[in-house]
């Protein structure tokens, strides 16, 4: 069974639905309401706040931990200023992805490492000699992501935190009545946005605070279901839905090296010896086997299939996230790879998907054919290949200098 | 008592009834001849006290074949196998112990108490022994190929056994390797670091075997446990509903249903050979029933010593039957309860012992227990497997009262005193296991209506299982595959024409897993012996 996050008192409240999932060992609300719309709309038009405590989160410390952390992710971490935050991957020695997450730096000698995985026992394998420390403070630190237009106003009423100048990536300390708590300006939304991390202790005087600060800029609870529609939007890949760590993946064919998964951009390639950096030489070198891609799947051509049937066309209602075949440009029966996870984009209104395809077809702009089922019938309709990421609005990176 | 059989199946175990099943079920006249006044074999449910009904012998069901229940319609007989969630692992000192669930995270967090590594690891040992157990699946399936013979059938069967371990990859041919020559404790050393988890995890490679847990080749036999599949989910384990008779009455169900006679109560005495063919049985009361062919159920010491005879066969299998390891290493003792054994008071409610509870709380405490077992004595503090089936299934105690059932390990069969005075030792040998009971659940001796010891005497004398081998011969890797029984005869053929064999001392080996029966009944008829 699932256990309580801190914030239980208050979620369960608001999750009139029902709707729990297991996240991590967490109970997560799925969605807070039948009509889960409204949650994804705040983090496009308003704030929705998500609880997010069920990430994994390290506290690694230590003289040798910048040496340590950049020896086994494909990012140099030495280079993090403090305060700074990255996006990043591991891989094993085939240099094949593990996970991916976020580090953070806090300190000359302390970084903050959250993932999607339970990484204790890979991270320690490597500790040996090194003067670092692993703390694995999961079940000590909860975190809330409020994301959305309107977080930052909601976040300046609540704490003293300099936000204006607080810029993508970039964390700082915050105070609020009575409780001290950290900033990072991330999420896994593509939108402006902020996760609050503090520790369990006060998890529901942040809470409360955020809560109130928000009632005037239409604040609103958002579940993971709302949370997928973005995060597809924003071209972010979902461990164990878009891909497989290598340490669970079974066969070759389940792994993925971070090339493999768009995030080619994560990699320094030239510098120390890193996990593997061998092998992602070799691939730089040899290509890939396959990239993932966004798939703008062709609306006009669906509207059809269903005119066929005398019946408007019809969508999944929110994200979805079983494999569907993709296949090649003329031959709608050889496959050349499938789509992972996708959803009706409501901001876009546009039909998308992520999807892993034969490197040979993953040129932006190429038309490949998609599989759908029309009244119990498989049939195909035509997708354009593109960048995963479908949505970047200005806001999300943006700093107001001059306000106030 | 003079019309002549297609087949006569000594023996009704599970394997035996399977067998009939499937010949019966090919339009052939099938009769089974089972000693006991019930059918099942080790696979049994007794009414033993009133009210009470004991799984006497085997407890638990995982290994059962999924195809067998498909091909004989086994569910429509009446097989029905209830899922179970828990693993628990009491510890002394009022700790809350060890339970592993079906619930990935709750596992976790339930050994990050003992070694936070450990309990990210434990997934990913899982997942890779799942996977190892999935290819190892398709060479139970099969009968053995024989490594010795050019025939191109048996050349094309090794070639497909190659097949499956070339295509495990690299990585996982050595993992492969490993797992041959290893025992299970240094295997598990590999991944593990908490004492606490190896222990129970490291006894699943000695469970019927007279090893230790760090002896090499122990390790082969934890894979054998993984190899567990219930309703195509591996690696579960489940209660056979009524008890693990449940299986076997559903077998005999379906033999019946194809035609299959069944007889108990008949003591046969040997197989009657004329000219080195089978050509019926001779039963202890002199009669003889006759048939083309006869499938013997029984152990190989059984089949061979005592149904066909030294008589009948050569010096050289007469001597290498006799080397066949047999050294029952197990007894069970189980308990007519009036209340709830609460194995930890300080957890709620009672789900965390609604699957199996293991007694052993690290690894040394299971090689202690062997130690005194090697010098010819029972474990003054044994490895126990217990269940409480009636917190799950409860038809089988009157309401508010339990059945336990414990799974002893080691009580050698060859005990210094001599096999022949476990009768004596068999009251000091359930006070040890019920005193290795109290130091978890106090007021045990309270609870206690009934206790029904069951010795590897008894298994010998009661069950026919000689030397108290629960799987007709002790499933270490020398007597395996090709090997099993004795090389040159793995393929549920004897030495003497028409008589056969299905029991757990052929390939694929121990266990409630039906393949015995179903693959010597598939050879017979694909051999057109009848
Ligand atoms: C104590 C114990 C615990 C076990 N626990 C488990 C468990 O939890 N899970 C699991 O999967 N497996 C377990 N096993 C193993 C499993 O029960 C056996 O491998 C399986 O039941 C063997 O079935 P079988 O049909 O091959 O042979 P048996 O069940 O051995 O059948 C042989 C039959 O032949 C009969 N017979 C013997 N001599 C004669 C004769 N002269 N004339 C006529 N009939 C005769 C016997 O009475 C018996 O019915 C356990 C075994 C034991 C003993």
């Amino acid at each position: 069974m699932p256990i309580q996050t801190p914030f239980h008192p208050r979620t369960s409240e608001h999750n009139k639905n029902l709707s729990w999932k297991d996240w991590g060992g967490y109970f997560a609300a799925n969605s807070y309401d039948v009509v889960n719309d409204f949650e994804y709309y705040a983090f496009r038009h308003s704030a929705g706040l998500v609880d997010i405590t069920p990430l994994f989160k390290y506290k690694v410390t230590g003289k040798d931990a910048s040496l340590f952390l950049s020896r086994l992710i494909v990012k140099d971490i030495s280079k993090l200023k403090l305060n700074q935050a990255t996006y990043c991957c591991w891989c094993d020695d085939r240099g094949m992805v593990i996970d991916d997450g976020t580090v953070m730096r806090f300190g000359e000698h302390e970084y903050f490492v959250t993932a999607a995985d339970p990484s204790y026992s890979w991270f320690s394998r490597f500790v040996k000699k090194l003067d670092v420390q692993i703390e694995d403070i999961t079940d000590s630190i909860c975190a809330l992501a409020l994301q959305g237009p309107t977080s930052r106003e909601i976040l300046k009423l609540m704490c003293d935190a300099d936000l204006d100048n607080l810029k993508f990536f970039w964390t700082t300390r915050a105070k609020g009545d009575g409780f001290e708590f950290k900033i990072s300006r991330t999420g896994y939304t593509g939108d402006l946005g902020y996760e609050l991390w503090i520790k369990n202790e006060d998890a529901l005087k942040l809470f409360d605070a955020v809560w109130n600060a928000g009632k005037n800029f239409n604040i609103r609870m958002s579940g993971i279901a709302a949370l997928d529609i973005a995060r597809i939007e924003a071209g972010l890949v979902m461990n164990g839905v878009d891909y497989h760590s290598s340490l669970h993946a079974l066969i070759p064919e389940q792994m993925s090296t971070p090339y493999e998964l768009g995030l080619g951009w994560t990699v320094n390639l030239d510098r120390e010896p890193f996990m593997g950096q061998r092998a992602l030489r070799a691939e730089k070198k040899n290509g890939s086997r396959w990239a993932t891609v966004g798939l703008d799947i062709n609306w006009p051509d669906l509207e059809e299939l269903y005119n066929k049937h005398g019946l408007p066309p019809r969508t999944a209602a929110g994200a979805w996230r079983q494999s569907i075949p993709v296949y090649h440009p003329q031959h709608t029966t050889k496959q050349i790879g499938y789509a992972t996870s996708g959803t009706w984009s409501p901001i876009l209104k546009k039909n998308i998907a992520l999807a892993t395809i034969e490197i040979a077809y993953a040129e932006p702009g190429t038309e490949v054919n998609f599989e759908v089922m029309v009244m119990h019938h498989r049939k195909t309709v035509r997708a354009i290949v593109g960048k995963p990421q479908f949505y970047n609005p200005e806001r999300k990176r943006s700093i107001l200098k001059n306000k106030r | 008592m003079s019309k002549k059989y297609d087949a006569i199946i000594i023996g009704g175990g599970h394997n035996g009834l399977i067998n009939a099943a499937y010949l019966a079920k090919a339009g052939k006249s099938v009769l089974v001849l089972e000693k006991r006044h019930v059918l099942g074999g080790a696979a049994v449910s007794e009414e033993i006290y009133p009210g009470f009904t004991f799984s006497v012998a085997s407890y638990v069901v995982s290994l059962f074949r999924p195809h067998i229940i498909r091909e004989l319609n086994l569910a429509e007989h009446g097989y029905s196998i209830i899922p179970m969630d828990a693993s628990f692992q009491p510890l002394p000192d009022g700790d809350i112990g060890l339970c592993r669930w079906g619930d990935a995270s709750r596992s976790r967090r339930e050994i990050a108490r003992f070694s936070k590594k450990d309990s990210e690891v434990y997934g990913e040992f899982s997942k890779i022994m799942t996977h190892m157990a999935k290819l190892a699946k398709q060479v139970i399936d099969h009968p053995a190929p024989d490594v010795a013979s050019i025939n191109p059938k048996e050349l094309a069967a090794l070639l497909r056994m190659g097949k499956v371990f070339k295509n495990l990859g690299p990585e996982l041919l050595q993992m492969n390797t490993k797992l041959l020559t290893m025992s299970s404790a240094d295997f598990l050393d590999l991944w593990f670091e908490s004492e606490v988890l190896k222990g129970p995890m490291s006894v699943s490679g000695i469970i019927g075997t007279f090893l230790g847990v760090r002896s090499p080749g122990t390790a082969y036999v934890l894979l054998h446990h993984y190899m567990g599949e219930l309703d195509g989910a591996f690696r579960s384990w489940g209660f056979s509903k009524g008890g693990t008779g449940g299986v076997s009455m559903a077998c005999a169900n379906a033999a019946r249903s194809f035609g299959a006679e069944i007889r108990t109560n008949v003591d046969v005495s040997c197989v009657k050979i004329k000219n080195g063919k089978a050509t019926g049985v001779v039963l202890a009361n002199g009669d003889e029933i006759e048939s083309k062919i006869v499938v013997s159920n029984l152990d190989p010491n059984r089949t061979y010593l005592k149904m066909i005879g030294e008589n009948n066969l050569s010096p050289e299998v007469t001597s290498e039957i006799k080397r066949f390891k047999l050294r029952g290493s197990s007894g069970k003792v189980n308990f007519a309860l009036s209340g709830v054994p609460n194995f930890c008071r300080k957890r709620e409610g009672l789900e965390f012992m609604k699957g199996d509870i293991a007694i052993v709380p690290n690894v040394d405490y299971v090689e202690k227990a062997y130690d005194q077992a090697k010098y010819g004595e029972f474990s003054e503090r044994p490895y126990i497997n217990i269940v409480v089936p009636s917190l799950t299934d409860p038809t089988l105690a009157p309401p508010g009262k339990h059945v336990m059932s414990c799974f002893v390990q080691y009580a050698p069969f060859n005990i210094k005193e001599g096999a022949e005075n476990w009768p004596k030792l068999a009251d000091k040998f359930g006070d040890a296991v019920q005193n290795t009971i109290k130091e978890y659940v106090p007021d045990i001796d309270s609870l206690v209506e009934h206790r029904q010891v069951v010795t590897p005497w008894d298994l010998q004398e009661r069950f026919g299982l000689t030397e108290g081998n629960i799987f007709q011969g002790e499933l270490t890797l020398e007597q395996l595959l090709f090997q099993r029984p004795i090389s040159g005869y793995a393929k549920y053929k004897t030495p003497i024409d028409n008589l056969w064999m299905s029991g757990s001392g052929t390939h694929p080996g121990g266990g409630i897993m039906g393949s015995g029966g179903e693959l010597s009944a598939k050879s017979i008829l694909n051999e057109k012996a009848i």
